[in-house]
Formats: structure tokens, sequence, C-alpha cells
């Protein structure tokens, strides 16, 4: 039996809220002067925050574990720990093995010098040797597809060029533990696919370990066997990936049908919009092929005109499968000030039964008033109506017209 | 594809509080093309763009040099200890343009990698080391004309009036250069902890740097303080630039005020600031990242 590569036993990561970032040196004293004079310290109303507590868990050589969790579940900090660019409050890490971090693509690129010089200086910043880096140097081109703009100072390249040599730097590395943080959401769809090929081929070919983090469920599941599931900063250690991606993707998301999403956080800043979405309720639960009815309770500042409703549904790896847009026969509608419920009918819903994050948005033209996203992991159920869904081709089904036209049994096709 | 066997020795021991004695030397080792490569870097990206490039190096000191010899040396007819005072100056900024140049670079060493030190690991320490082998280049540009022109004087000058001969002291300026680097590097560590916690002393660092010129004998000799306030000439020695300077016209020219043991305590005060420095840096280092 092999020692894992990773040990990870007991690790708290403590920040402070409140107070963040450098002091001045006029705060610190006036601290230093009450103290000195005994008055109580009221100044200290800095909160502890604990973005990681208690994480234990160990990976063992070869193996190549996702990393999931929601948005500030403590997986940057974990990375940020792990590749040691800030030290835990507790605990202990045991790597043994060289370890390089990919938290970003392209740390320490100058725009003055050439692509050449970058690869370079990149390449040693990432912990790679000068010798290692020119041996592998034409390889790294090619890889990039850089061509002849290698001796090309940087600033002048495109960003998919810019961003497409540094995944290629960082792919040729050989550490024997290699961490990466969502770096294949770069490049076009053909260049991203050969990143993943490039991890896949350094695990299996190279039996080095990698941890993947990455909000894409389906990459996870191709590259991963085992996942390490984080939530609020504490985990239940490593799990199958399927049985990770189940917890993520149930965790934080009500499969509620009637839903108050009137202080839901958005993502994304609608403060001061002029129409907000307070509530919505599907009338009964979905079913396949089965009328789909959906309330929204919504509030307009001001009378709104041409606006459009748009109801969405995600799979779980996050892929969408199905937009329901009020408007797209061109119709928009207009709102009076106050509360209205809309009501949104969808005939015969076409999606195979499964589990969709449905989210919902009220906007006019480009502009949108307000977007909830993934407020709820809803199910569509199997129906009486449902006598194919156990095909299970794809993620919906409709039935399209045929027509059996007549045609001459002696002409060639 | 060749791949790499991983070394079965390596552990590498995450663990919070490191000492604060601890210093990475394997760590060091193992970047040491990094240290290469940016101080490389530090060479092409300066000077890519300027149509001078390195010839900035020649003209500031030179400038500043000329300026002096004009206000201080013609106008206010300020002491040069019996030296032409372009000559003299130009020995002055030799002693310590570099303690200046280093200093005031690796006093942002913290906050002006912040975009780095933020996504990857590297030692700390090897940024401030970069910076202080990049900035020789100035030195030598620098040394290469003071040269000139002490060659100059000699032949232009009759035999009586021409400064001292070359002797093998001048083999020496290499370690005075070296006690240079270690100091400002010292100091400039040290201001780098410190305005990782307070911005405040990203401000006061250039002025601090003027100030400390004119409490060194950079433009003006040693002798004409200690024999007009000669009881009190040992605060003197408290500056360790002083030393530096006085030591570089001495090896150069044969002019100097400099003593043994006020040159030890020079090196003395060095040490304890660049032990000072070099651990408050790594203790900052450690988890700069968090507070910015």
């Amino acid at each position: 039996m092999t020692k894992p590569i990773i040990e990870v036993t007991g690790v708290s990561k403590k920040y402070r809220l409140g107070q963040i970032g450098m002091t001045s040196l006029r705060d610190d004293l006036q601290r230093l002067g009450r103290r000195l004079r005994g008055v109580h310290d009221t100044a200290a109303t800095t909160r502890d925050f604990w973005a990681l507590r208690d994480i234990d868990f160990q990976v063992a050589p070869g193996e190549v574990i996702g990393v999931i969790g929601r948005n500030g579940a403590g997986k940057s900090t974990l990375l940020k720990v792990l590749s040691r660019i800030t030290e835990p409050t507790t605990g202990e890490i045991v790597l043994r093995g060289r370890l390089a971090s990919l938290l970003e693509v392209g740390t320490g690129f100058h725009p003055e010098l050439s692509g050449r010089d970058n690869v370079f200086l990149n390449g040693a910043i990432l912990g790679m040797r000068k010798a290692e880096i020119a041996r592998k140097f034409d390889e790294i081109v090619a890889f990039a597809e850089i061509g002849q703009f290698i001796d090309t100072p940087v600033k002048r390249y495109s960003s998919g060029m810019y961003v497409k040599l540094a995944f290629a730097i960082a792919a040729h590395l050989e550490p024997e533990i290699l961490i990466v943080d969502e770096v294949l959401a770069v490049g076009d769809a053909a260049f991203q696919r050969k990143c993943i090929n490039k991890m896949q081929e350094i695990s299996s070919q190279h039996g080095r370990t990698i941890l993947f983090v990455s909000h894409a469920i389906a990459t996870i599941r191709r590259l991963c066997q085992r996942c390490l599931y984080l939530e609020k900063g504490r985990s239940a250690g490593i799990m199958p990936t399927e049985q990770a991606v189940e917890r993520y993707s149930l965790t934080g998301v009500s499969s509620d049908l009637d839903l108050d999403v009137s202080n839901r956080q958005r993502d994304w800043g609608t403060d001061g919009a002029e129409a907000r979405i307070l509530r919505v309720t599907a009338r009964s639960a979905p079913r396949f092929k089965k009328d789909l009815e959906v309330d929204f309770l919504v509030q307009a500042s001001r009378p709104l005109e041409k606006l459009m409703l748009g109801f969405t549904f995600n799979t779980i790896e996050g892929q969408r499968i199905l937009t329901l847009d009020s408007d797209s026969d061109g119709e928009t509608f207009s709102l009076a000030e106050g509360r209205t419920l809309i009501r949104l009918r969808l005939p015969a819903l076409p999606l195979h039964p499964s589990r969709f994050h449905v989210s919902a948005a009220i906007g006019s033209g480009k502009h949108f008033h307000d977007i909830i996203e993934s407020f709820a992991l809803w199910e569509v159920e199997t129906s009486t109506e449902d006598f194919e869904s156990d095909r299970s081709f794809g993620g919906c089904r409709l039935c399209p017209e045929l027509q059996l036209l007549p045609v001459s049994q002696t002409t060639p096709a | 594809m060749n791949s790499v066997q991983p070394p079965t020795d390596l552990e590498i021991r995450i663990r919070p509080n490191t000492s604060w004695f601890h210093i990475d030397f394997q760590g060091l080792k193992n970047y040491r093309d990094l240290l290469w490569l940016l101080v490389q870097r530090d060479f092409t990206a300066k000077y890519k763009q300027t149509i001078l490039g390195p010839l900035w190096f020649l003209i500031s000191p030179l400038l500043n040099s000329l300026a002096f010899t004009l206000v201080l040396g013609k106008i206010m007819g300020v002491l040069t200890d019996g030296l032409p005072p372009l000559i003299f100056f130009l020995s002055g900024q030799l002693g310590w343009t570099y303690f200046s140049t280093v200093l005031g670079a690796t006093s942002n060493s913290l906050a002006g990698n912040t975009h780095l030190f933020a996504k990857v690991y590297f030692p700390r320490i090897i940024p401030p080391f970069a910076v202080s082998l990049s900035s020789l280049l100035a030195l030598v540009i620098q040394l290469l004309t003071f040269l000139a022109f002490y060659a100059v004087h000699q032949f232009t000058h009759a035999p009586e009036t021409r400064l001292a001969a070359p002797t093998w002291l001048w083999a020496l300026f290499p370690l005075v250069v070296f006690h240079m680097a270690v100091l400002a590097l010292g100091v400039g560590l040290v201001l780098s902890a410190l305005s990782a916690k307070y911005r405040d002393v990203q401000q006061v660092q250039g002025f601090i740097v003027n100030l400390w010129m004119y409490f060194t004998p950079v433009i003006f000799p040693l002798s004409s303080l200690t024999s007009k306030y000669p009881n009190v000439a040992w605060i003197a020695d408290l500056n360790p630039m002083t030393a530096i300077v006085e030591m570089t016209r001495r090896l150069f020219l044969g002019v100097g005020t400099v003593s043994l043991p006020s040159y030890l305590v020079s090196v003395a005060i060095t040490v304890v600031l660049f032990a000072i420095g070099l651990f408050s840096y790594q203790k900052s280092a450690r988890t700069f990242v968090d507070t910015v």
C-alpha cells in the first residue's frame, strides 16, 4: 500500500471579517492609545469567519479528484492553502511530491515580453526548471497553435491566443500533483476539448494526481471518479462522483413548487429594478406531456411596457434544455404599477422525467429587470400520457408531424 | 513523452505558524532559474520601449553630479576633501545610487507583487533578490562612467594635480557593493513587511531615502563634519551608509574618513538589519494575500 500523495488533517482557515485589509498606522496608534488609557477596545469589531473547518481527506497517487461546492463553500480557500499561497490556521497538510497550481492562466505574463520569453518566465513561476522548459518548448508552441507569433510581444496577442499559450505552458508542467481551477472555461469549444483530453492524458498516462475544481458537472463526471464535496467550509470527505454531484445539486436549492423569491439573493445587481419577481408557484407538479402552469407574482414600481417573461429549465449538469420566452412570437405585455399575477402556460411539457434547475427573468428587449437563477430544483414527473419516456433518448421529446408522399417507383433516388 | 519520476523522499509539510527563522533553502534551490529569468525580464522589459535604454543609468547620475558641482561646488563652496568637485560627487553617488535603487525597489516587494503572490507559490524572497541583481547593471554603467571621468582627468592634468593612482584596493569594491546590497535589502524588506500592514509606509519610503542621503556624506565629505563637531562625530558611525560611501572614496581616490572600527560597526548594523528584514518579510509574506 503506497502512502497517500496528499494528506490533509484537520485543516481550518479563519479570516477576519469587518476590517479586512491593510490598516493604517493611525488606526493602530489610536487603538494602542485606547488600550494604554485602559479603555475597552471598541474598534475590534472584527468577526471571525471560518472559510474551512476541520477538513480531512487523503488522495492516492494518480487519482483525479473533483472539488465541488456552491460559491463560498471554501473551494478557493482550500486550493490556496494546498498550493501554499496562504497558510492554514490549524491543521497539517503533507504533500508527497511537487505541486503546481493553476488558479489562473498566464500568471506573471509580462505584456512587453515576447511569447517565447513569457513561456520561460511563466514556466519558471509555475516551478519548472529552465532546461525542462527548453526541452518542451516546441511541444508547448505546437499545443498553443501560436505558430510564428511566438516572438511577438504578448500585448499584441488576441485574448484567445494569450489564454491558449498560457494553458499550453501549464499543461506541460510535470509536477506530481496538479491543481486546476476552472481554467478550462477558456478558448473556443475545440480548444476546451483539447484541454480536457490533455488532462485525461496527464492523469492516465503519466500517473499524475489532479485536483480539479469546477462548476461544470459534465466535465467533473468525465474526468473524476471521486469528488470532494464542500459545503460552508466543511466536508464529508471524498466520495464517489455521483454521490457528490447528487449532494451538490440538492443543497441550497429548494424543490418547493411554491416559492417566495422576493428576498432571494440576486447574483446580478437588481437594486432599484423597476420590476421584480416576488413569488413563483407551479399550479400542479410538472409532468411530462401534461400542461405546465406557473404563476409569477410580480411587482412594478411604475407602469412598464413591452415586457417579456422568461422561464427556463437547466439540467443538473448546467445545460439549458428548455427556454420559454413569452416574446418568442414577438408579442410583449405591459404592467400597471403595483402587483400583478402572471400565469404562464405551456401545453404538453416536452421534458423527460428528471430533475431540473429552474430560472426566471423579466425584462424588456435586451434589458433585464430581474433574474432569479436556479431558484429551485423541480422534478418533472412521469404521467399517464407517458408511453415513450422510458426510451429516454435526450432530455425532451416532441411529436413531429409525418407526411407520407407518393414517389415514382422507377426513378432513382 | 518522458515522465518525471517522483522523488520518493520529497515531503512538503504545510503547517500554520512556521517558525520565524525558517528559510526554505530547498525551495530557493528549486526556483533558482526563476531568479535569473526575473532578472532577465527586468532588463528587457524596462528598456524595451525607451529610446536610450540602459543609457539612462549613465545620464541620471551624471546630471545629478553636474548639478551638485554647479550648485554645491561652485555656488555654495562645499568642501570636497581636496578633490575636483565633479569627481567627488560622482564617487559619492557611486557609493549611494545602487543602495537607494535597491531600497526603493525591494520596499515594494510584497505590495507590488500581489497579483503574483495571490495566484501561485514560489519562495517569496525571490523578487527582492531579483531586483537587487538586476539593479547591478545600473551600477556597472555608473562605475564605467566614473572610471571614464577618472581617466580623462588623469590624462588632461599635470602629474602634481592628478588623482591617486589605481591600487589593489580597487579590487575590494565588489565587497563594498555586496555590503550595500545586503543593507539595502535588509531595510527594504523591513519596509516591505511594514507596508503590507500599513499602507502609509509606501508614502514615506521615498522620503526616507531622500532624508537618509542628506545624513550620509554623499554630497559633503565626512571630514567637514568631524572637523566641525569632533565630539559628536561618533553619531555618524551609527549610519551604516557613512562608512560605505567614505570607503568607496577611499578605495578609488585614497581620500575619505573611515576607520576599521567604524566600518565594522557598519557591517554589524547591516547584519542585524538584514536579519530583521528577512524574518519580518518572511513572516508577513506567509499570510499577506489574506489582507489584500
